[in-house]
């Protein structure tokens, strides 16, 4: 991707050097998590003009371990915290059945999550927009972190995921990947498709959101965590995405970004079932010391994201209170 | 020769039915649903909006009838 350009807007282009330990809350800390990013974007497409060696730089790699253990340190916390991994309840002999059940129980959708609401109901174009631009760093590389984690797990499990991502990179059809398909919805609405462009507006907690992901496919001894991750990822989109192509037709965005949503209500439907029973199932059936990673991995995506969306609707809820009149003009006016 | 294609139901308890190797899916209505992607699930519970695909709708919690 395009090399990043320093932030003018601020007092210095590089924040002052800190060690690893000394950041207060890793997972909402933009410098951290911008940091981290950057070193896992090295995996994955790295930047113009930086050498590709550095991918696997050792001081480098120091570096990214180092950011690792306190942003999974962060996570462990957080998760303990909130309690939403408690041990599997054992309910018969089968871990799978018991893992089954959990990430069933744990993503059963309780109401609509503050987002998805905002964006049907109340978004103007500009925060739609802003919406798409937040979520951008991730959709623009829809489902790659995943990819890392075929080659680390056997049997059906493997199948599974890989019918699963089969299905994310379009099923045979290039226009249907659905980070092609994102791009098209920015195009569409005119803003740019790089996603560079949209690292200087992103939060904290929305970094994390996606670093968290190559996190856990990057190391492999958290792979159960990733497919567990992924599992709570797919459970919680179908009714979200339904709920933001409502708000696309409301605001009468172009088709491109409602072809986008509306596949996601069918194709998460699908990979809801796959993630939970055929990928961390058979995972769990083959290795039952996998659960406790595997609900671990959906605890932190069900944290993580709901940070990320907090951290979303303060900045649209904060924008309104200092222009309370345009944002109540475009309400009448939608 | 060529071997017969197998269509495969697999059933999620408490969601939707997943089929793999279907080429169409006819609504109660009679409209027929073409398959498009490798796997789809199929609405078991009534709520979908989608018929007749899954849109997840039985994880939603139901509405209250109060008012």
């Amino acid at each position: 991707m395009r090399a990043l350009e320093p932030d003018d807007r601020r007092p210095r282009a590089v924040p002052e050097a800190r060690a690893f330990g000394d950041v207060d809350e890793p997972l909402r800390d933009r410098d951290f998590q911008l940091a981290l990013w950057i070193l896992y974007e090295l995996h994955y497409r790295g930047f113009d003009g930086v050498d590709p060696h550095a991918e696997w730089d050792p001081l480098l790699l120091v570096s990214r371990a180092g950011l690792e253990r306190t942003m999974e340190h962060a996570l462990r916390e957080l998760v303990a915290s909130a309690g939403t991994a408690d041990p599997v309840e054992k309910t018969g002999d089968n871990p799978a059945d018991d893992v089954v059940l959990a990430l069933t129980r744990m993503t059963v959708a309780d109401g609509p999550s503050t987002v998805s609401g905002f964006l049907q109901r109340r978004a103007t174009r500009t925060e739609f927009c802003q919406y798409l631009g937040e979520r951008a760093i991730y959709h623009l590389r829809e489902s790659d972190p995943q990819s890392f984690v075929l080659p680390r797990i056997d049997g059906p499990a493997k199948v599974a995921l890989a019918e699963l991502q089969y299905d994310e990179y379009g099923g045979g059809r290039p226009e249907r990947l659905h980070a092609t398909m994102f791009a098209r919805a920015l195009e569409s609405l005119d803003m740019p498709t790089d996603l560079a462009s949209y690292l200087p507006d992103v939060s904290g907690e929305t970094l994390a959101s996606v670093n968290v992901m190559s996190l856990f496919a990057l190391n492999r001894r958290l792979h159960g965590a990733a497919m567990g991750h992924l599992a709570a990822f797919e459970a919680t989109s179908s009714l979200p995405c339904g709920r933001i192509a409502r708000g696309a037709r409301r605001l009468k965005l172009p088709e491109s970004v409602l072809d986008y949503y509306d596949e996601h209500v069918e194709a998460d439907a699908v990979h809801e079932q796959l993630a939970i029973r055929s990928i961390c199932g058979n995972l769990v059936a083959a290795d039952p010391g996998l659960a406790d990673d595997v609900l671990f991995g959906a605890a932190t995506c069900l944290e993580v994201d709901g940070m990320a969306g907090e951290a979303l609707m303060r900045r649209w809820l904060d924008e309104r209170e200092r222009r309370p009149e345009p944002a109540k003009r475009s309400r009448a006016a939608g | 020769m060529s071997e017969v294609r197998r269509v495969v139901v697999q059933d999620c308890p408490g969601g939707p039915l997943l089929i793999r190797g279907a080429d169409e899916v006819v609504g109660g209505d009679g409209t027929v649903g073409k398959v498009e992607r490798p796997v789809v699930a199929l609405c078991r519970c009534g709520r979908s909006e989608r018929q007749p695909w899954c849109d997840a709708s039985h994880r939603a919690r139901r509405r209250r009838k109060k008012d």
